[in-house]
């Protein structure tokens, strides 16, 4: 159905009881051509765009628990592009153009609210990598810029910039551009159009084990039996490895906890999105009114979904410091999911050396800003059996080559 | 918090200790015969089990000595501790 303000009017009256269902919830079919394993946001994506760009629509995507309930659901929402190298900064720009147009290109309001996003320095190697990446940034075309102090100031008035920090603000790149989404918005919106248009989504079926004839993928052993495949993508972020694993292979992956947690709702006051890399917490404001908080990975790895007290200390220690008005404010709920982390902090979207057997893993603590552009370019690779241009980059390959895409700095969150 | 007991120092808290990763790594004896895929496997590729994890920490706020623990990465419980250049307490685990 189309959503529209006629829509809601009319359901308004007749009390909201008849609203369709936004998706089917089919068994699942014999065979596929393609199956996705992994429902969240870039499962979800690629199956649209699969559906939508390559007329591919014999599709499954099979999720072990709910739609968006791994990382998608977990993740503190920040959408950017300003990242160092060409690769990533073509990669990363393309899904900020996808979420620019995705609430009209799904008819699904994802609140994508472009509030822009501050990366703070707090030393001079800071403001040389900082000053770097935002002339890189605009030699791609990005609108990434240098802040100064009184710049920043400016932008973010609430933010401490008196020298007297123990680590004083020095500058920040600034990219107006960037903000946040509403993270489940995004999987259900594009659950909803990927299932207009054929695809099947399966919740609660975890897949097993992955079938082979020889070197090609045949399908997946799954809690609800066997579903043959033609072509088989792995989209499952931290449980990556473990699915590769079924198949005989062995990836550059570390799954490991990365916390958030939310404060109780207040007023709008602060109205970007701040990351701070060197004392390290980020921060944005919710449409609800509260503060969602977040930092680097736990150091072990882990698939528990928690992660230890101590991390979450440091952050809100970090917090206070750069947002004294916050001291009073208090914690409602903190939660972790399980991130894939790449030793060079860029992703792997990528055939497998099996074939028929594609993966898009690795995002780390990143993945959330990708969601579409990581969809669209993976839907690609899995139609043609062969890269776009633009995730050619991020192959299993380079770890082989030695070509790494190394962008820990414009990760912006401690690996 | 992990409660990580150190075989030099005993039971201390996490803070303490850095994690180093996947413990019991061999570095190649012939470097220059490694063909690239060897290599990549050396240094980039990774056991990452959902299950009991072999892997290195240091006691970095300690005795500043590495050692090897088996710790299961869904229910964090630590199954064995054990010295760098020591075999690992038989526990069934790969």
């Amino acid at each position: 159905m189309k959503y529209s303000a006629f829509s809601i009017a009319r359901n308004a009256l007749t009390g909201h009881r008849h609203w369709p269902r936004q998706w089917r919830s089919p068994a699942p079919q014999p065979r596929y051509d393609v199956v996705i394993v992994g429902g969240g946001g870039h499962g979800l994506a690629s199956a649209y765009y699969l559906a939508k760009e390559h007329g591919i629509t014999n599709v499954a995507v099979l999720e072990k628990g709910w739609l968006g309930g791994g990382n998608t659901g977990r993740n503190t929402t920040i959408v950017r592009s300003n990242y160092l190298l060409d690769e990533s900064a073509a990669l990363y720009e393309h899904s900020l153009q996808l979420w620019e147009g995705l609430s009209r290109e799904l008819n699904y309001n994802v609140m994508f609210s472009q509030r822009g996003v501050l990366n703070l320095a707090h030393n001079t190697g800071d403001v040389r990598a900082g000053r770097r990446r935002a002339e890189a940034n605009r030699l791609n075309g990005i609108d990434s810029h240098w802040l100064d102090t009184a710049g920043v100031a400016k932008v973010c008035p609430i933010l401490n910039t008196s020298p007297s920090l123990r680590y004083p603000v020095l500058g920040s790149t600034f990219q107006p551009r960037g903000g946040v989404a509403r993270h489940d918005a995004v999987a259900w919106g594009y659950a909803r159009g990927a299932d207009a248009r054929g695809v099947d989504i399966i919740q609660n079926c975890e897949v097993t084990g992955i079938r082979r004839d020889g070197n090609a993928v045949t399908g997946v052993e799954t809690s609800r039996g066997f579903i043959g495949a033609g072509k088989v993508a792995l989209v499952a972020a931290g449980h990556s490895s473990v699915l590769a694993a079924m198949a005989g292979l062995r990836l550059p992956l570390a799954s490991h906890p990365l916390q958030a947690l939310v404060s109780e709702p207040v007023k709008p006051v602060l109205h970007n999105v701040v990351m701070s890399g060197a004392i390290h917490v980020y921060v944005s404001q919710s449409d609800k009114g509260e503060l969602v908080i977040g930092a680097g990975i736990d150091g072990y790895n882990s698939y528990a979904q928690r992660g230890s007290f101590h991390v979450i200390e440091g952050q809100m220690a970090a917090l206070i410091e750069l947002f004294p008005i916050f001291s009073r404010l208090r914690m409602l709920r903190s939660w972790g999911g399980i991130v894939d982390v790449c030793p060079d902090a860029s992703p792997i979207i990528s055939k497998t050396p099996v074939d028929g057997l594609y993966i898009n893993a690795g995002w780390g603590t990143g993945g959330f800003k990708a969601t579409p552009g990581s969809g669209h370019v993976f839907a690609h690779t899995i139609a043609r059996d062969e890269p776009h241009p633009l995730n050619a980059p991020f192959s299993l390959a380079r770890f082989t080559s030695g070509a790494l895409i190394d962008e820990h700095g414009a990760a912006a969150v401690a690996h | 918090m992990l409660r990580i007991p150190c075989p030099w120092c005993g039971p201390r808290e996490e803070i303490e200790f850095h994690c180093g990763g996947q413990a019991h790594i061999a570095r190649p004896c012939d470097p220059a015969a490694l063909t690239a895929a060897e290599w990549a496997d050396y240094l980039f590729m990774r056991d990452n089990p959902k299950g009991v994890f072999a892997e290195r920490w240091v006691h970095s706020a300690g005795c500043r000595r590495w050692f090897n623990v088996r710790r299961h990465t869904v229910t964090h419980e630590i199954v064995a501790v054990y010295r760098i250049g020591e075999q690992p307490p038989p526990d069934g685990a790969s």
